[in-house]
């Protein structure tokens, strides 16, 4: 697996929202630390489910577990904010939030990371980027396939 | 249950400065009286009530203590700017089925007031989010609401059929032009597709002039059954057919991008009502943002899913167009409280008994008021018809 993609906030940047852990993503979030994407899967109909939940949308199944995800997307939807959306998105300058899809099937509400936030596009390939919070985790962003 | 219960009394507050006077409280007193008044009912006859805001927990009781009332049908659904259209289609169920027998929908919110006097405004989803998927899942990347979530949509949109910035703009022409009629209404300067492109963007693809309102307003809709109406002080308005669905509560949980729960709640509605979009004389339509009522144009039936561009470039919607549509002048221009379904109904209901003076869209006898929750999450769909639609 290749060493994976770290980014730093621009200097001056505000701490980002630190998301709350909910018991059943738990697992998610402490893969962020190392950082590592993941991705709950149910055991019963071999789907995977996101956001993480104590049972499976599908099935109602409740045998859930975590598997490595590849962290290839590609872009669904893509706005760019002209403004912060709130303070602790201040000092970011123009920035795209996109939904994307990610290989395994599930769709994630993300940042695209770009100096050019305006060319991303619906379509785009993207891989998994990591985000330091200050708590140790790492947020998934996304940035534009570097292999493309 | 076609036509077993009708809308009876109307009342909104609303204000060409965005503002009111008055606590939300009593903003809601004031329009259920007004519309009470409007039906020739009194407080005395209301055993039904439906509210969506609460200040505790509870919202209908807490507005049924305030008016001293026992209601025998109860209602505090909260599903964003449907939840009164959702009101309708429940209370319209309890007339026909003898649970209640005069219902009151009551709405009001002051974020504009709020925002002015230094508040949080209505934006209480963004400003406190707590342990909720939205929190967890959405809230640190950023997403402006709730206009952000409505431009993924259009960004979708845009790549799917080719809809144009150009033709989002037109449906905010053609709404302001509808506000150029209407003494009422918050901005009443008629506007151009260039003026709406050259306004700023907000979260691309959608320009300042393609987002809604944010304006003070209250409203009241009285229902009663379709027999005690014909003896009251106005012309019944029947409620012909209703249908919801609702498909998430976060944007990133939305099955579909460019196809939204009233592609299930318009084929419901019509169905009961025994209608089809080409009978609709005139159209409501949650205008929270452009690409809203472009989605609604499809989902409903009024043209084919991806051609909701092309249909309204040549300004069907306008004054004169074949689907006079938000006639009000909309969220667009006429006001926005945080949630607009209620003045919907309400402007369905005038336009069915002929007031609206300048901008009555003549001999309609079908209106159709479409109400949307949360980011395109809820859908309502309520089709209202004259007596002679019975």
């Amino acid at each position: 697996m290749s060493d994976p993609i770290l980014v730093a906030p621009p200097a001056g940047a505000a701490e980002r929202f630190r998301p709350p852990v909910s018991a059943a993503s738990e697992p998610f979030w402490e893969a962020t630390r190392v950082p590592r994407l993941v991705l709950q899967w149910c055991r019963s109909c071999e789907r995977p489910v996101h956001f993480p939940r104590e049972a499976c949308p599908t099935c109602l199944g409740t045998e859930l577990e975590f598997r490595p995800a590849s962290g290839r997307a590609t872009v669904h939807a893509v706005s760019v904010m002209a403004k912060p959306a709130n303070p602790t998105m201040d000092g970011r300058g123009p920035y795209a939030v996109a939904l994307v899809d990610l290989a395994e099937g599930v769709r994630m509400l993300t940042n695209v990371i770009s100096d050019e936030p305006a060319t991303v596009a619906v379509g785009d390939a993207v891989s998994v980027a990591w985000e330091p919070l200050s708590d140790g985790r790492h947020l998934p962003v996304f940035v534009l396939d570097p292999s493309r | 249950m076609r036509g077993a219960a009708a809308i009876v009394g109307v009342s909104d507050a609303v204000s060409s400065t965005g503002m009111l006077e008055g606590s939300t409280r009593a903003l809601e007193v004031q329009v259920i009286r007004e519309a009470l008044d409007d039906a020739g009912l009194a407080i005395s006859d209301v055993d039904g009530v439906f509210s969506n805001l609460t200040n505790g927990w509870a919202a209908s009781l807490e507005l049924a203590e305030y008016l001293a009332i026992s209601p025998r049908w109860t209602d505090s659904t909260q599903t964003g700017g449907s939840s009164f259209e959702i009101g309708v289609e429940h209370a319209a169920a309890a007339i026909a089925l003898g649970q209640c027998e005069v219902a009151v929908i009551v709405y009001a919110a002051t974020p504009y007031s709020s925002f002015k006097r230094g508040g949080g405004g209505f934006g209480s989803r963004q400003g406190t989010p707590g342990p909720t998927p939205a929190a967890e899942w959405e809230v640190p990347y950023g997403n402006r609401m709730p206009m952000g979530a409505y431009a993924l949509v259009a960004s979708r949109h845009m790549y799917e059929f080719g809809t144009t910035s150009e033709q989002l703009a037109q449906i905010a022409v053609d709404t302001r032009k509808w506000a150029t009629k209407n003494p009422r209404a918050r901005l009443q300067e008629p506007i151009t597709v260039d003026d709406v492109l050259a306004s700023p963007v907000q979260a691309s693809p959608l320009h300042k002039l393609d987002c809604c309102l944010v304006t003070d307003g209250a409203g009241a809709v009285v229902l009663t059954s379709a027999a005690r109406a014909r003896d009251l002080a106005k012309a019944p308005v029947l409620v012909l057919g209703t249908g919801t669905c609702h498909t998430h509560a976060m944007i990133s949980q939305m099955p579909d991008l460019t196809t939204t729960g009233a592609a299930v709640s318009g084929p419901l509605a019509f169905a009961a009502a025994g209608l089809s979009p080409a009978d609709v004389d005139v159209a409501q339509l949650y205008d929270s943002f452009t690409i809203t009522v472009l989605l609604l144009l499809e989902d409903l039936g009024f043209c084919p899913k991806g051609e909701g561009g092309r249909f309204v470039s040549d300004g069907v919607l306008a004054p004169g167009g074949s689907l006079p549509a938000n006639t009000t002048g909309g969220g667009l221009a006429y006001t926005h409280p945080g949630m607009f379904g209620l003045f919907l109904l309400v402007e369905a209901v005038r336009q069915l008994r002929g007031e609206c003076g300048d901008r009555q869209v003549p001999g309609a006898e079908v209106a159709l008021a479409h109400g949307s929750g949360g980011v395109l999450s809820a859908m309502s769909t309520v089709i209202l018809g004259t007596e002679a639609t019975a």
